[in-house]
């Protein structure tokens, strides 16, 4: 016998000798990091001493405190609490576990622990528990059972009402539990539990959302709401309030083409993290955060980051009203992900890369009182004009594409009949990305064009003179040239035209955003 | 042509101004709004006295104590030069007004002095605070002003003065007179039409390089605005305006006086409507300049623009009755958004119309072929 194996069995006689006392188990489950899911191991041990209950792996408050509620509700469904001391160990121990997900891990590691039950190491488990046993709702499920499946996992154990969520994910078992008490039911083999039914992402969104119908009057917006949608153009409109900036915004959704298949699992995870996925949250997202708002707030942050409001507007649209009155930084830090979407949020410690593919649409009034310099009635001094409009040819408002200017509908227009619904509008837009799709690639846009992309595009020879001539005239830049020529492309899309003509570049350069002098 | 020349004693008077000018600026600033300082009118010592009677002497010994090479050395650091009353090439308007400054500080071409006198000569000023319409008129009034061959003076700031220079620079060139030291581009956000302005046109100022703007500058500014042009118009201008200022001064001095009309019940176009009412010249267009400078009919500033089909047609009118953004048009015409979208865009593009930051389209003065 050489040297190594007489150590080895050592160790093993010694352990021997405890084995009366210790006695160790596991059970998987996952801890939310950003928008995914972490792998956490619950290892539980109970040994003999001072009846005691520690948690230890860098949980935070909520993990803590889980103590307390496993204990109630063990006690409670029946079984027993071990009077031993009692570590419960969450590996990776490097990695901050929060949340109240853990509850249902740590019972039943500790159950499987003190020998009242047997639960397959394969299946991982999530829910919060409540000191009567009955197991509660968590965030996040979705973005849960997917990292399951990707580890291996057979099953899944979930709170009831995470049920449909969980079983979105294919290729894995869900089951559902309402009270801690059905567990032992479950690992006996006396209690099949139902399989859930996956809950319905509505990709066709339908007619729950606010119809374009209600824009009355106002052609030339509805005309820059479609191309924008048509495009994936992000849209800035000018115009004094009540003129119906923010009603033709809340309408964009309705005639955007529905998100397909992967586009809507990303939306459901993001809104599942956050804890907004029920409901009537299927479709794209629209988001309008207050001005007030801080640059984390909009694109994520805090310790450990958590995703802002343009990740939760991904694959929707990001609304901000009164684009004058936000903040500068805090519209600066949109700037980047516009581009890229994507969010990279640093913090001490923690880095995450979120998504935020959405569209931008902003409103903003043409002066501080709203009423325009050539209204009479508007006093605003020369240089708070100067200020407020400067905002508006900014970095941020440099990547915005169309602009609409909008004035008061009049009385006949506002009593007169209903404008054309979204219905309609959309079948228009989804044509248009199509043509797009062929050209660029699936679930791309004109907006997203490369510059070598745009160098590409052909014109007519009246539409090149005519773009050649206000380049040179209104003094446009290399910025504003190509940002033209995206926007007659997309004019063409919608008019089904594969050659852009005189008419869409003289349309594109009507939409287009302009720069100050 | 021969280069402008000063003699130190007007350099010197320009120096004395600059020193004096925070004292000026506390007796004249009892009187908001009011005209350019009587004080310019007297001669060094009074001058001195007047405003700082506490260290009159003292300053006038520091300032006469500077060499004359120290003063041209100074103006050509900061690549300026001058011109005095004593040179020939001293814009000759100036010699109308009593309380003309005494040398002009100039940066940029010097040529431009030759033509700098009043039957060469118009004027441009109007509100800071200027309207959609006010700053197209500028625009248009300047560069059809330049373009028919005659100097566009004004002076820098926001609004009409900045769109009519930029107007008359699109066409030939313009003149710039400031409230500071010629070197300085004030408001500073006007640098970069400061700097176009130095390097194809003229900038001129009474104080020396370096010499910050204070509140009585202006008003002095504006005399001499006044002065060297053979007409000032006023484009818009609020009742109590400063650029009413330079109207009263160029009536005084016996210059012709415009103004471009304004809608009655815009507050904008108070100051100009009443100029109106007062005898001023209506002034539409550049034709009804240079007909009341030169003479009806002596010279054309005739533009006409390209043939326009029915719609586009129908599409200026609409504009120029009064529907400004595209919404607009689209209803009054029956359009569709995109109809009425590419009908204003190919107008603009043919320059009949222009467009503002905000989306607000205006008529341009380019005048439509007969049909």
């Amino acid at each position: 016998m050489n040297f190594q194996s007489r150590r080895a069995a050592r160790t093993t006689r010694r352990i021997r000798l405890h084995s009366v006392a210790v006695v160790l188990a596991t059970a998987q489950t996952f801890t939310l990091d950003g928008i995914s899911a972490r792998p956490v191991r619950v290892e539980v041990d109970v040994h003999r001493g001072l009846p005691a209950f520690s948690v230890v792996g860098l949980p935070d408050a909520a993990v803590r405190e889980a103590r307390e509620r496993v204990r109630a509700a063990l006690v409670n469904c029946g079984f027993e609490f071990p009077l031993r001391r009692i570590v419960a160990n969450l590996a990776p121990a490097s990695l901050r576990k929060a949340g109240p997900g853990l509850d249902l891990a740590i019972s039943v590691a500790l159950l499987t622990a003190s020998g009242q039950l047997e639960l397959g190491s394969s299946i991982a488990m999530v829910g919060e528990l409540a000191l009567d046993g009955s197991v509660r709702p968590v965030p996040g499920v979705l973005a849960i059972a997917e990292a399951a499946r990707e580890r291996g996992c057979a099953a899944i154990v979930v709170p009831a009402e995470n049920g449909p969520e969980a079983a979105l994910v294919e290729g894995l078992d869900v089951i559902c539990l309402e009270s801690l008490s059905q567990v032992a039911a479950l690992a006996a083999g006396e209690w099949t539990p139902p399989r859930p039914r996956p809950m319905s992402l509505d990709r066709r969104q339908g007619e729950t959302l606010p119809d374009l119908a209600d824009l009355r009057g106002q052609r030339h917006l509805r005309y820059a709401l479609e191309v924008a949608a048509a495009g994936g153009h992000s849209l800035l409109m000018v115009g004094p309030p009540g003129a119906g900036k923010s009603l033709a915004a809340s309408r964009l959704p309705s005639i955007l083409p529905p998100l397909a298949a992967g586009e809507a699992l990303e939306v459901a995870r993001i809104s599942s993290v956050c804890g907004r996925l029920g409901a009537g949250t299927a479709g794209r997202p629209f988001r309008s955060p207050h001005h007030t708002i801080s640059p984390a707030g909009l694109v994520g942050g805090g310790n450990p980051p958590g995703p802002g409001e343009a990740t939760l507007a991904h694959r929707g649209v990001l609304f901000l009203d009164e684009l004058c009155e936000f903040r500068r930084d805090t519209l600066e830090a949109l700037r980047a992900p516009l581009e890229s979407g994507w969010v990279a949020v640093a913090r001490a410690g923690a880095w995450r890369q979120l998504p935020c593919r959405f569209m931008l649409v902003a409103a903003s009034n043409p002066c501080p009182c709203g009423r325009g310099e050539s209204d009479p009635e508007c006093n605003c001094a020369p240089l708070a004009v100067r200020r407020y409009q400067a905002r508006l040819s900014g970095a941020l408002a440099d990547r915005i594409d169309v602009l609409a200017a909008i004035r008061q509908p009049s009385a006949e227009e506002i009593g007169g009949p209903a404008g054309e619904p979204s219905e309609t509008v959309r079948e228009r837009v989804i044509v248009a990305r199509e043509r797009q799709e062929r050209r660029l690639g699936a679930g791309r846009s004109n907006a997203e064009m490369t510059v070598a992309e745009v160098r590409e595009c052909t014109l007519e020879e009246s539409a090149a003179t005519l773009l050649a001539e206000s380049y040179s005239r209104r003094r446009l830049s290399g910025r504003a040239h190509d940002r033209v020529l995206r926007l007659a492309r997309t004019v063409a899309d919608l008019t089904g035209n594969e050659v852009i003509g005189h008419e869409q570049v003289a349309q594109a350069l009507q939409l287009r955003r302009r720069d100050s002098e | 042509m021969n280069e402008p020349n000063a003699c130190p004693d007007c350099l010197r008077r320009a120096r004395l101004l600059a020193h004096l000018a925070p004292y000026i600026e506390k007796i004249s600033s009892a009187a908001p709004g009011s005209r350019s300082p009587e004080l310019l009118r007297l001669c060094n010592e009074d001058l001195a006295a007047a405003a700082a009677p506490k260290i009159a002497v003292q300053v006038l010994a520091e300032v006469n104590a500077v060499p004359e090479q120290r003063l041209r050395s100074d103006l050509l650091a900061a690549h300026c030069w001058a011109c005095c009353r004593h040179d020939p090439a001293f814009p000759p308007g100036l010699g109308d007004a009593a309380d003309a400054p005494w040398a002009l500080i100039g940066r940029g071409d010097p040529g431009l002095l030759d033509r700098l006198a009043p039957e060469e000569a118009v004027t441009i000023v109007g509100a800071r605070r200027a309207s959609t319409y006010g700053r197209e008129m500028a625009r248009e009034l300047g560069r059809e002003l330049a373009a028919a061959g005659l100097l566009v003076i004004s002076g820098l700031a926001f609004g009409i003065d900045a769109c009519a220079h930029r107007g008359a620079l699109e066409a030939d060139t313009t003149v710039a007179v400031l409230g500071c030291g010629a070197d300085t581009a004030y408001p500073a956000s006007h640098r970069s039409l400061w700097r176009r302005i130095c390097e194809r046109g003229l900038v001129l100022s009474e104080l020396p390089p370096g010499t910050g703007a204070w509140r009585w500058t202006f008003p002095a500014r504006n005399r001499i605005m006044a002065a060297l042009a053979g007409m000032t118009v006023v484009v818009e201008a609020a009742q109590r305006s400063g650029s009413l200022i330079t109207a009263d001064l160029a009536a005084d001095l016996g210059r012709d006086l415009g103004a471009v009309p304004g809608p009655v019940n815009s507050r904008a176009s108070a100051g100009t409507n009443d100029l109106l009412a007062g005898g001023a010249c209506l002034i539409r267009d550049g034709q009804d300049v240079l007909d009341a400078m030169l003479g009806p009919g002596v010279r054309k500033a005739e533009r006409v623009g390209a043939d326009l089909d029915a719609r586009l047609r129908a599409v200026l009118t609409a504009l120029e009755r009064g529907a400004e953004t595209s919404d607009a048009i689209a209803a009054a015409l029956d359009l569709d958004g995109a109809a009425a979208g590419s009908a204003l865009a190919t107008l603009e593009a043919l320059g009949y119309v222009s467009c503002s930051l905000i989306g607000v389209y205006s008529r341009t003065l380019l005048s439509a072929p007969a049909i």
